[in-house]
């Protein structure tokens, strides 16, 4: 490990329990990468996360950290914001996690646009349980639940989070490392709820299943088939037809959910005196 | 060390063979288990595309710093 990183890590906790060539390592030295990068106050970064495979990440991160319960992630985050708005809040949840069971939680923290960075390790199957097909799983993509291909439409992300509310939201991946830990930099400057999808691999539930022979070949399939979304903007549609866009998707201010809320209390409390 | 820039820590490799797949010069490769081992240290460009790809953080690429 890059050495000027280690004292964002629990050292003793390493090596972690994830796969060979899973790429949640990658992703959680991206996000640690921008906390080093970022002026914050390291004592009051608070990561929280609810279950799954990339939901282990705070468990190595060396910071004050919750490990909740399946889908309620953000519910807790939004709790710990609201009782501690000074607090930087990461959420580190799956796509399980975030978009099945509790996907009602992740639309309406993005709704209220709380202060939240929450980052999304999409890796499209749930891999800590046995490789069963997620709402990321794509369509036509085998899992233990979808053998003969899944026949279920995927979400994508990012525009239901945009949808729901979300004022800033961006996409990274495995690969793009820099770019994803520019992204989740950018989200942290964001006042208000930010999404960063960062797409991870999973080559041993999902890529043994998918025609992914090594992870490797994986984090070549996110090269090929990421576009910049400066690029797209110049690109014909037929090129960007069956990929997926990479970059700052949308980044759109609105009032800030604890902001908002302390000033409901101060307008009462005067009104009281 | 001498002039190598490239330090692995083999007891955390978990032989994925994402690092030497990734390497655009071969300087890496594997060993019989697929562990990274170095092969051709003076085609290394200290790119750092293996230390940052690698998901166990078993590879560190030095730098001089000016």
């Amino acid at each position: 490990m890059i050495p000027e990183l280690e004292k964002f890590f629990r050292v003793n906790k390493l090596p972690h329990i994830w796969c060979p060539g899973c790429g949640n390592g990658i992703i959680t030295r991206c996000l640690v990468e921008a906390i080093s990068q970022l002026d914050i106050d390291y004592d009051k970064t608070i990561v929280i996360s609810g279950i799954g495979c990339s939901s282990r990440a705070p468990g190595y991160m060396n910071f004050d950290t919750l490990h909740t319960t399946h889908g309620r992630a953000l519910a807790f985050a939004t709790g710990v914001k609201l009782a501690n708005p000074e607090l930087t809040v990461f959420v580190i949840t799956g796509d399980g996690d975030a978009t099945a069971i509790g996907g009602n939680h992740f639309i309406h923290a993005a709704r209220r646009n709380i202060d939240l960075n929450v980052i999304l390790y999409n890796n499209n199957i749930y891999g800590m349980t046995g490789g069963q097909g997620s709402p990321l799983t794509p369509t036509g993509h085998f899992s233990t639940t979808t053998p003969y291909g899944s026949v279920d439409r995927n979400f994508d992300i990012t525009k239901l989070a945009i949808a729901a509310g979300a004022t800033y939201v961006a996409r990274g991946t495995a690969f793009h490392d820099k770019l994803l830990t520019d992204c989740i930099k950018k989200g942290v400057e964001n006042k208000g709820f930010s999404l960063i999808e960062a797409i991870t691999m999973c080559p041993i539930s999902y890529g043994r299943k998918n025609n992914f022979a090594t992870p490797a070949n994986m984090l070549e399939w996110q090269k090929n088939n990421a576009i910049n979304v400066k690029a797209a903007q110049k690109l014909p549609p037929e090129k960007i037809a069956g990929k997926f866009l990479i970059g700052e998707l949308h980044n759109e201010p609105y009032a800030e959910y604890t902001a908002e809320y302390d000033k409901l209390i101060a307008k009462y409390q005067e009104g009281a005196k | 060390m001498g002039n190598n820039p490239l330090e692995i820590f083999i007891e955390k490799c978990k032989a994925c063979g994402i690092c030497y797949t990734l390497c655009p010069r071969q300087a890496i490769g594997s060993d019989e288990q697929g562990k990274v081992i170095i092969t051709e240290i003076d085609k290394c460009t200290k790119c750092g595309i293996c230390e940052n790809h690698c998901p166990d953080y078993a590879i560190i690429v030095r730098r001089e710093k000016n």
